[in-house]
């Protein structure tokens, strides 16, 4: 016989509006118990995270992302709907809905509730941020609330240390009592009139149960009113711009001299352990110079990752997409494809996933197909590369170091071009002049987590350090071995990397690249670019480092700086802002869009433009001389 | 500075047309015609689910810096960002 306190196991799931605190209180409640995969079929986030009760039932909890209804506007809602539903042949249903409300803004929380119990699962309506609440005077009478809804109701605090402890009880609870019986799934996507009385009821919800002084969070408002002021706001929005790319510059300096210089001390000793021959110049040139050329730019892909981590949970990037909506519009980009293009400048493949907010399918082709335009990190270490290398280190105008100028030239030309892509992409293409609707919501600002940033900025370094310890370790294993092999045959009087399989590939695509200013080395190293565009730096420091035959591995940028024109630095840094050279950019493309079809345009238009802007670079440069 | 537009039995007016400051209740929500591909009844269901309903207080808080577009807009204690366009289809009085 089963008794009432037997241990099972649970899943209950976290259903909220956006900006509910829903993402919070799972990780207050599973820690780093956590696990990110994809919905099969589709590429939304499948997050879950198990933890324990107090009586030791295993729960295993899921986020679900956040939604207004059950309708299914967009990918991630439609998961919402189908797991809520039980719609997903591979999911079983869940045992309890976690209703997570903000509750200083309960209007529209109890309007999902009211519509959400239609679907006859158990629930527990959890009020999230209620130390905030009570602050601010709004009183609460819990056991009213319970009445009314005809569902449990619990306070939480998941920014807070104990703040889920009176959740954690109620959960344990449900977890030994068993956590209610599903009744009938009564739901149908709400029609206006149903969406009408769901507010009315929620209304009357809140006259009963919530005494609510009228006291908006004055901070806020005090904030936005600079924020959002039509000049102000926007000159702070690009001084937060030139404050992120000049950080990245000179904060992350320290600590890459430190990493290279940690690269080079470990390549001499095994110089200097190893006898001379194939293996020591594998070790050394092949693998500790290629992972440590990209390891190098880990400091600084950090502190742009922070930088956008704590915009994000700041609820600044709400602020931005509303101060930039009409002059993206303006190149026919929707207002919420702001949040992607700038997370793009991490990454392209986040941004790219963050396209499914949107929900008009044209407004997200658009915003994947030009994504990669925006200049993702891993064009930092080429760029820092060739900067370094050829555009001296002085100060312009007093206070800013030139340098620091032409990058941020770099990142201009990208967005600048990404908007033009765009443009054309609506006027010609889809033949539109505007673009569809822009609502959103601003929350709060609230201050940014120091734990659940920490592990988010963790989950993106250890993705990158996975990429350089596969990728682009195997990328340069390749590399090395083409730059090695044949052997030079006896009596040699050239260089032996004029002898390998590099040179020869090299030479045989160099006639298509030389109208662009690049010679046989860039030729070759464009190849395993294609796998991730760092690896292209990696390459060249290989091929150079071989083709040198220097005792330890020269320093890339002198390398470079005494074989490349100017023109050819120029154009190869203009081949790179808009090169299709990410092979996992493309796989993403390929995967949200459904099919091959716009990854091949995108693939295509980038190529086109790369050329055409190195092109026209290399001619410039040359005719002004620097050729 | 606005002062407080109080219901006062005058005919309503749209929510897109109101400057910074206003403040009033929805009287009514009717959208007409499709939006850029969006349908009415679309839009009227995401203004609904945003808080957007008849009755609701709502108040101009800040205007974007081109064209005063995007607006953002206090719904009792949430605040929605949306553009002039759609908010032509808010009825405030």
């Amino acid at each position: 016989m089963a008794s009432i306190t037997e241990i099972r196991s649970w899943r209950f799931a976290l259903v909220g509006t956006p900006n509910s605190g829903k993402t919070a209180l799972f990780n207050a409640l599973t820690g780093s118990r956590q696990k990110v995969a994809n919905y099969p079929g589709v590429t939304v986030e499948r997050k879950t995270g198990t933890f324990q009760t107090l009586s030791g039932h295993r729960i295993d909890l899921f986020d679900l992302p956040g939604t207004y209804s059950l309708r299914g506007r967009s990918p991630d809602e439609e998961v919402t709907r189908d797991v809520v539903l039980g719609r997903f042949a591979t999911e079983t249903q869940p045992d309890l809905l976690l209703c997570v409300a903000d509750a200083t803004n309960l209007r529209v929380a109890l309007r999902l509730v009211t519509e959400l119990k239609r679907a006859g699962r158990p629930m527990l309506l959890v009020l999230n941020m209620i130390d905030i609440a009570r602050r601010r005077g709004i009183e609460i009478d819990l056991a009213k609330l319970e009445g009314e809804l005809g569902i449990p109701v619990v306070t939480s605090t998941a920014v807070r240390r104990g703040g889920t402890e009176e959740l954690l009880r109620r959960l344990d609870d449900l977890a030994s009592h068993g956590a209610g019986e599903a009744s009938e799934n009564r739901w149908s996507a709400p029609t206006a009139a149903d969406l009408r009385a769901a507010q009315r009821e929620a209304d009357r919800v809140i006259k009963a149960a919530v005494s609510e002084p009228a006291r908006p969070d004055t901070l806020t408002g005090r904030v936005d009113a600079v924020l959002l002021h039509p000049v102000a706001g926007l000159i702070i929005l690009l001084a937060v711009l030139f404050v992120m790319f000049q950080g990245v510059f000179a904060w992350a300096q320290p600590l890459m001299d430190l990493i290279s210089g940690g690269f080079d001390a470990l390549g001499t000793l095994v110089h200097d352990m190893l006898p001379d021959g194939l293996l020591q110049s594998f070790i050394q040139k092949g693998v500790i110079a290629g992972v440590g050329s990209v390891i190098v730019f880990l400091p600084q892909i950090m502190i742009l990752f922070l930088f956008i981590l704590l915009l994000e949970d700041l609820g600044y990037m709400a602020r931005a997409a509303f101060l930039m909506d009409r002059i993206m519009g303006g190149a026919g980009l929707h207002g919420r494809a702001f949040i992607p293009l700038l997370s793009s400048f991490a990454c392209a493949i986040p941004g790219i996933m963050a396209t499914r907010v949107i929900d008009n399918r044209r407004d997200r082709l658009t915003t994947i197909m030009v994504a990669p335009l925006m200049t993702c990190s891993a064009r930092i270490p080429v760029y820092t590369l060739i900067i370094g290398a050829f555009v001296p280190d002085r100060t312009v105008w007093g206070i800013v170091g030139l340098q620091g100028l032409v990058m941020f030239g770099l990142y201009a030309i990208g967005i600048f071009s990404a908007l033009a892509a765009s443009f054309v992409a609506n006027h010609f293409f889809w033949r539109e002049s505007a673009t569809p609707p822009f609502m959103l919501e601003l929350p709060d600002y609230k201050l940014p987590q120091l734990r659940s940033v920490a592990m988010a900025l963790y989950a993106r370094v250890m993705m990158f350090l996975k990429r350089a310890g596969t990728t682009i370790f195997s990328m340069m294993v390749v590399i090395w071995f083409l730059a090695s092999f044949p052997r030079p045959p006896a009596g040699a009087t050239e260089p032996a990397i004029d002898y390998s399989l590099a040179s020869i590939i090299g030479r045989w695509i160099e006639p298509a690249l030389s109208p662009i200013g690049f010679n046989w080395q860039i030729s070759v190293a464009l190849i395993p670019g294609m796998a991730a565009r760092e690896v292209s730096v990696a390459s060249l420091g290989t091929i150079y480092a071989i083709g040198g035959g220097d005792e330890a591995t020269a320093q890339i940028g002198q390398a470079l700086a005494g074989n490349w024109s100017l023109a050819t630095a120029l154009a190869f840094l203009a081949w790179f802002i808009f090169a299709p050279q990410c092979a996992s950019t493309l796989a993403v493309i390929r995967r949200e869009t459904g099919g091959w079809r716009w990854m091949f345009i995108t693939f295509f238009y980038m190529l086109a433009l790369a050329y055409l802007a190195a092109f026209i670079t290399f001619r410039i440069a040359t005719a002004l001389g620097w050729g | 500075m606005n002062d407080d537009h109080k219901s006062n039995g005058n005919a309503p007016i749209c929510l897109g047309e109101t400057p910074r400051g206003f403040s009033g209740m929805i009287e009514a929500i009717v959208v007409t015609g499709d939006h850029n591909g969006v349908p009415a009844a679309e839009i009227e269901r995401r203004l609904l689910e945003l808080g957007f309903v008849e009755g609701a207080r709502v108040e101009v808080l800040h205007e974007g810096p081109i064209a005063s577009d995007p607006i953002a807009v206090r719904v009792d204690n949430n605040t929605i960002a949306l553009r002039r366009r759609e908010a032509m289809s808010i009825f405030v009085a």
